[in-house]
């Protein structure tokens, strides 16, 4: 047993350390350090230094533009990522429908689609909850019926992330009504430009516009653009589920978020002396610094199993609850270290090229809103109770 | 990065296993409890033969040379199976106060009769006003003639009843909880002015309350090096920590066993109870509290050896918090979810909830560790990881 990194290990560390700090841009990290709001531009921009790099897809094979690092290599450049402030990439296209079309995709889409994502031609987001099937995914009701060499679709999908901005949503559809339910799902690639999408903004409650509903109403999409069979979708489903898993946990932006709590608590002011040093403040962070460690050991556990062969499982959904539970706290903790100058509400100053006046410290402005906000992480993604739903069939055989 | 066992500790563990699986049932441990002694010389003669006690000694003293985390393998196996055994007084506090502060000659005159089984230890430190400081000592020893002789009392002595020989601390200048002027003893407890008063403890083993009035032992007796022993005990208690983690993580990893044998059989409104979600939920809570506390007591092993002290410290006191933590949750969710019979002497189920809440009041409970964990809490001085900032010039 050796918890620390091997000679290779380290050498690989600095090489993605000297590339992130090389081409990492200062005013993109800046952002994503002091919690700003990014654009779209700010996002490509990164992915496509990645994809230039050849570093932009680490989970695809090696014939498809991956890199071939083992689950360990993997942790070190989130790690090396996330601390110098680059933005997490957006997960749909990459980590998504991309395993979906390599894995089950027909040989033009692999052609056409997976160069796109690849270099972030393509912006992807998600069609899978609606209305009436959330937790209960598989009641899903949006209908895809076949005419010639198209599908005809109709419904309503919701809490689609970032759609405003996509190219391109992947759908889960109902292609069959009889049976069991799973068994009439398929796994639809749409063009969001197509006649009959609407996208409509749903504002959530720190005011930021980051979800949507997407209508369909009669769109037609080409046959050709089914992956796979048809009512074989949620099959697939399954799989993204299991390929969303690398660094689920959270860990190095976590550790980043601690690192800027600790920052905010020495220049916080209580009684006289830094709010660090008030010891009922002081054990908080302390108690979420020790839950950080014990998960990180965690997460690398589960890494080594994995590099060693052995298949990522149900363990991903230990990661997943523990994780966010810890990126809350975070969040809380630091909106209670500026106190008063939490409530200030100003979203103009989130953004860029912001001249107005300030009210309170910089770093206290986006704070509330980012707590506000964080409540998403123990409901998106299976929620944690269905994560423990996972764990109490699979893991312990409830 | 590398979480697996050498060939050789699998070996271990296995055999350590097997052989408590054989000889240390849980009727077997109801019987070593209730004897006078309260430990079994079968058992360690076996441990002995299995090569147990010598693993933290090093092969020139007829040890064989082990590390923290062959310690580890070891206690996670004894908490599994609720040993009272004074492995951890003799072997781990005992034997690394002579391996890190004993002269040569103590070295060679002890170690080896520790590794054959015929010589057991108890680390004598705590005092009735010290709680959980390492450095609050009273007792005292002054040099007298060629003596030095020892006053004053020390409570909660794990196994100083079987004990061939005490570990004592005692302060020889400074006063209060002063960190220098401390310094440690062996002293033979049935030395004249030596007394102690034997008595159960909660979780099935025996302690001391030891008296030392003017007790007189030899100037070769103290242990390293005058006035200075405190770091070495910090770093003997911390190598006493780590283990008790591993410990801790064999008891949680036995309760969850057992709960989720129970969840999976119990029968209640027709069905197992285990298919109740309410139940479900809290049986997943306490397998993700057992996986952290396993990687927080590999954590405690790797680290407890560390050149660094601070990064020793940070570590082992991160684990015993929270292991103290989720020793707590899932003790008393094994308990909960067991309905009355886990309220029963005759379940091993509230034995290993008792073992685990003495885990947590030794050496230090939750609350002292975090506090001693702040303590090394830094505060973050940049806004800007360092790496960047020559970058940031030009935005600022």
């Amino acid at each position: 047993m050796d918890l620390n990194y091997t000679s290779e290990e380290q050498a690989f560390r600095e090489e993605v350390r000297a590339f992130v700090r090389s081409s990492l841009p200062p005013e993109i990290a800046r952002k994503v350090l002091e919690h700003k709001r990014l654009t779209k531009e700010d996002h490509v921009r990164w992915q496509k230094i990645l994809f230039e790099r050849g570093w932009i897809a680490p989970g695809w094979p090696v014939e498809y533009g991956g890199t071939g690092w083992n689950a360990v290599q993997k942790h070190i450049f989130d790690e090396v990522c996330a601390e110098a402030g680059a933005p997490p990439v957006i997960a749909f296209g990459v980590n998504m429908v991309g395993p979906v079309i390599i894995a089950f995709g027909s040989a033009s889409q692999k052609q056409h689609y997976l160069p796109r994502i690849l270099s972030s031609e393509d912006w992807w987001c998600q069609g899978y909850s609606e209305p009436g099937a959330g937790s209960d995914l598989a009641s899903l009701k949006t209908r895809a019926e076949r005419r010639g060499e198209h599908y005809i679709v109709n419904g309503q999908k919701t809490w689609n992330t970032l759609g405003q901005y996509a190219d391109m949503i992947f759908c889960l559809v109902r292609t069959s009504s009889t049976g069991k339910k799973q068994e009439g799902i398929s796994f639809l690639l749409i063009d969001m430009r197509s006649p009959g999408v609407t996208v409509r903004p749903i504002i959530t409650l720190e005011g930021e516009h980051e979800v949507n509903e997407v209508w369909f109403e009669n769109v037609e999409v080409p046959a050709e653009n089914l992956v796979g069979e048809e009512g074989r979708g949620w099959t697939y489903a399954k799989f993204l589920l299991s390929h969303e898993r690398s660094g689920i946990a959270g860990v190095s932006r976590s550790k980043r978020e601690l690192r800027f709590l600790k920052y905010i608590a020495a220049q916080e002011q209580k009684d006289g002396r830094p709010l660090l040093q008030d010891p009922r403040f002081l054990d908080k962070i302390a108690r979420l610094e020790i839950d950080l460690m014990a998960l990180e050991i965690t997460d690398l556990r589960v890494a080594s199993a994995e590099r060693e062969g052995r298949a990522p499982g149900p363990e991903a959904s230990i990661l997943k609850i523990k994780g966010t539970e810890i990126q809350q706290a975070l969040t809380e903790l630091m909106m209670e270290a500026v106190g008063p100058y939490a409530l200030p509400f100003l979203p103009e100053a989130w953004g860029e090229h912001w001249l107005g006046e300030r009210v309170g410290p910089e770093y206290a402005g986006p704070l509330a809103a980012r707590y506000f906000n964080c409540r998403k992480v123990t409901i998106y993604g299976g929620s944690n109770e269905i994560q423990r739903n996972i764990i109490a069939q699979q893991i312990l055989g409830l | 990065m590398d979480f697996n066992y050498t060939q050789e500790q699998q070996l271990l563990k296995d055999s350590v296993e097997k052989f408590l699986d054989k000889n240390y049932s849980f009727q077997t441990r109801r019987e070593v409890i209730a004897a006078r002694q309260g430990m079994s010389p079968q058992v360690w003669e076996g441990f002995a033969s299995l090569g147990l006690l010598g693993l933290p000694i090093p092969p020139e003293y007829d040890g064989f040379g082990g590390g923290a985390v062959d310690t580890m393998i070891v206690m996670e196996a004894l908490g599994r199976n609720l040993v009272v055994e004074p492995y951890l007084s003799t072997v781990v506090l005992g034997a690394s106060a002579i391996v890190l502060g004993g002269t040569e000659a103590q070295r060679r005159v002890l170690l080896p009769s520790i590794v054959d089984g015929s010589m057991k230890l108890a680390f004598a430190h705590g005092e009735p006003r010290s709680r959980h400081s390492l450095s609050q000592v009273e007792t005292t020893a002054w040099q007298e003639g060629g003596f030095w002789v020892i006053n004053g009392r020390k409570s909660v002595v794990l196994h100083g009843a079987v004990a061939d020989l005490l570990i004592v601390s005692a302060r020889t200048s400074g006063e209060g909880s002063d960190p220098h002027g401390i310094s440690l003893f062996f002293v033979n407890p049935s030395e004249p002015g030596v007394s102690g008063r034997d008595y159960p403890i909660y979780d099935g083993m025996r302690a001391v309350e030891a008296e030392f009035s003017d007790v007189h032992v030899n100037t070769d007796s103290l242990i390293g090096v005058l006035d200075q022993a405190y770091p070495l005990i910090e770093l003997v208690v911390d190598r006493g920590i780590a283990a008790l983690c591993a410990e801790a993580v064999g008891c949680m990893g036995a309760l969850n066993a057992a709960t989720l044998e129970y969840l999976k059989t119990r029968q209640q409104f027709g069905v197992p109870i285990g298919r109740f979600q309410v139940l479900q939920h809290r049986m997943v809570d306490m397998l993700i509290h057992y996986e952290q506390a396993k990687s927080m007591a590999c954590l405690a092993a790797v680290k407890v050896d560390a050149a660094d002290a601070v990064e020793r410290r940070r570590a082992v006191s991160a684990a015993k918090e929270l292991i103290g933590r989720t020793g707590r949750f899932i003790g008393q969710q094994a308990i909960q979810l067991h309905g009355g019979m886990g309220m029963t002497d005759e379940l091993n189920v509230g034995h290993y909830f008792k073992r685990l809440t003495a885990i947590d009041t030794t050496f230090g409970d939750s609350d002292h560790h975090l506090s001693r964990f702040a303590a090394a809490v830094e505060a973050t001085k940049d806004a800007v990881p360092s790496p960047l900032k020559s970058r940031w010039k030009h935005l600022v």
